[in-house]
């Protein structure tokens, strides 16, 4: 089986933002939840690079490891999905994520915070319902990884700075990348998510 | 003065001067340089992320979505919070606690219950009126619930959901998270009641040192005498209005989330929310202990509010010498003699 894996090359990120539009249209999500953003480090700065973030879907996901209930669960692709019929809205998970993922549609109501969403990697949901079913689709959005599909955000990303896919290929690709134009600012966020790094 | 501002115009046009080529040169690129040479290297001046964390504990840029939260774009403290809660919490809980009610057990397996030495008279003495056991039932009561529910969102994932299978649990973990949201507020108006009537009696005075000294008459064959409340007393109240109190601000930071805090500071809260959780329960086990089973005739001071004098005046001899001093309790009641009428603080059983 594939090990699925986000690799955001930010010498190549020009901040357009289409991923996050992507996302947002691709799975209906709800006004002030956005499963991934872009942010600019050191903006106006000579060293200036964007990072398209979302859910990196860890290794030994820490969102899963502290959630009271274990609503998580890790797909044989290396896909980290959750049950919203499970979750308790308790929060955990958004202080365990390193990477600013989970959200909660209410955040201000007395901790009564909803049912956490995040990214699902295009893989549908961790509940019970039947993988692609509308019912599905309602809850977690689009199960493009069903259809033969990668995730829609690096899928349309006009420069291909976003990547996504089997771990190895795409590390692969951006070795190749980093050694024929002669730099690279790294695969952010893969150490502290997937414990390693690319070796170039 | 005009000389002065000719020199310093000079000054300054020497330094524009100086500078300016030394600008310059850093700007173009020398024409010597090989072809193969990169003019412009975009790697030299990037941001890098081994770099950032090695600066700060977190990566923070700016963002465009109307979402200020997400500037934070990496984290790894997550990662250290989850090893507290995961690896470090469970073990400093089970050590605390069990190990407050091992102790509690071989207390009572050797030193017993602590007894009325002369006996119970008959004679009972008001000790607590109906809005001081109102206000220590609706704080014991809260953190009673505010404990419970507590305990499953850290244990019950161990203990009670292999139980009873995740969809149960799933319910069970829900309400008991309104429970502990909600509860929370009527812990802390039974904080305050407790605080501004009892504050005042939990002041420290010197028989307390003595008292302690004498091991309060638990260990040993003494009974040092002690005001309304005794040295024992007066440290769970200090500790309960402490522990509360912290409890309480950790509690309130994690439940209005960025209200104050940022995920950083919600993580420390979690902490320091479940640290003081643990070690106040330990000693509230303590409390219930020594209120009910550890000490004859010490439950219904809470309960009816009246105790027998002879209890009294075993443990609170002091207090009961200034009650009667004062006039609050009748002379004659010192002898055991039975009361006037029922509408004095006493009440015979």
């Amino acid at each position: 089986m594939a090990r699925m894996k986000f690799l955001c090359d930010a010498d190549r990120c020009i901040e357009c933002n289409a991923c996050v539009t992507a996302c947002k249209n691709e799975h209906e999500v709800p006004w002030g939840i956005n499963r991934r953003r872009v942010v600019t480090l050191k903006d106006g700065t000579a060293g200036e690079r964007s990072v398209s973030m979302a859910c990196m879907h860890c290794t030994e996901a820490p969102c899963a490891a502290v959630c009271p209930v274990s609503c998580f669960t890790t797909t044989s692709d290396g896909v980290v999905l959750h049950s919203k019929d499970l979750c308790i809205g308790c929060g955990y998970c958004f202080y365990a994520c390193p990477f600013g993922a989970p959200q909660y549609p209410q955040t201000s109501n007395f901790g009564s915070r909803g049912k956490m969403d995040k990214c699902t990697y295009c893989a549908g949901g961790g509940g019970t319902e039947t993988p692609g079913s509308i019912e599905e689709y309602r809850k977690y959005g689009a199960n493009r990884l069903l259809e033969g599909k990668l995730p829609l955000c690096a899928e349309m990303c006009s420069t291909k700075a976003l990547l996504a896919g089997d771990s190895e290929i795409i590390a692969q690709i951006y070795k190749e990348r980093v050694l024929t134009r002669g730099y690279g600012s790294g695969a952010w966020g893969w150490k502290t998510a997937y414990r390693e790094e690319i070796k170039l | 003065m005009r000389g002065r501002i000719a020199l310093g115009s000079l000054l300054l046009l020497a330094t524009v001067a100086v500078a300016a080529p030394v600008h310059a040169q850093q700007q173009t690129p020398s024409p010597a340089s090989p072809r193969h040479e990169r003019l412009i290297d975009p790697d030299s001046r990037a941001v890098n992320e081994g770099t950032l964390l090695r600066e700060s504990r977190r990566i923070e840029g700016s963002i465009l979505i109307p979402d200020e939260r997400g500037r934070v774009l990496i984290q790894p403290a997550g990662r250290v919070w989850d090893y507290y809660h995961e690896v470090l919490l469970r073990p400093i809980g089970v050590v605390v606690i069990v190990g407050m009610v091992l102790a509690l057990v071989a207390g009572y397996l050797f030193l017993g219950q602590i007894r009325i030495a002369a006996g119970r008279s008959g004679t009972k003495v008001r000790r607590f009126n109906a809005i001081e056991r109102l206000s220590h039932w609706l704080t014991a009561f809260s953190f009673m619930v505010l404990a419970l529910t507590g305990l499953n969102i850290t244990f019950g994932k161990v203990i009670l959901r292999p139980l009873i299978g995740p969809d149960a649990f799933s319910v069970v973990a829900q309400y008991a998270k309104y429970a502990h949201d909600y509860m929370s507020f009527s812990f802390i108006l039974g904080l305050v009641l407790i605080v501004a009537i009892w504050v005042r009696d939990n002041i420290p005075r010197k028989m307390d040192l003595v008292w302690l000294k004498e091991g309060g008459g638990i260990i040993g064959s003494k009974h040092p005498t002690a005001g309304r409340f005794n040295a024992g007393q007066k440290l769970i109240f200090w500790f309960v209005v402490g522990a509360g109190a912290a409890a309480a601000g950790s509690g309130l930071l994690l439940l209005f989330p960025f209200y104050v805090t940022n995920i950083a500071g919600m993580q420390v809260a979690q902490v320091v929310h479940s640290l003081i959780a643990i070690a106040f329960i330990a000693v509230i086990l303590a409390h219930i202990y020594i209120g009910t089973v550890g000490m004859e005739g010490a439950l219904e001071a809470m309960g009816t509010g009246s105790v027998d004098l002879n209890w009294i005046k075993q443990h609170h001899r002091a207090w009961l010498e200034d009650e009667v001093r004062t006039g609050r309790i009748p002379q004659q009641t010192l002898a055991g003699a039975p009361p006037q009428d029922r509408s004095s603080p006493l009440a015979t059983s």
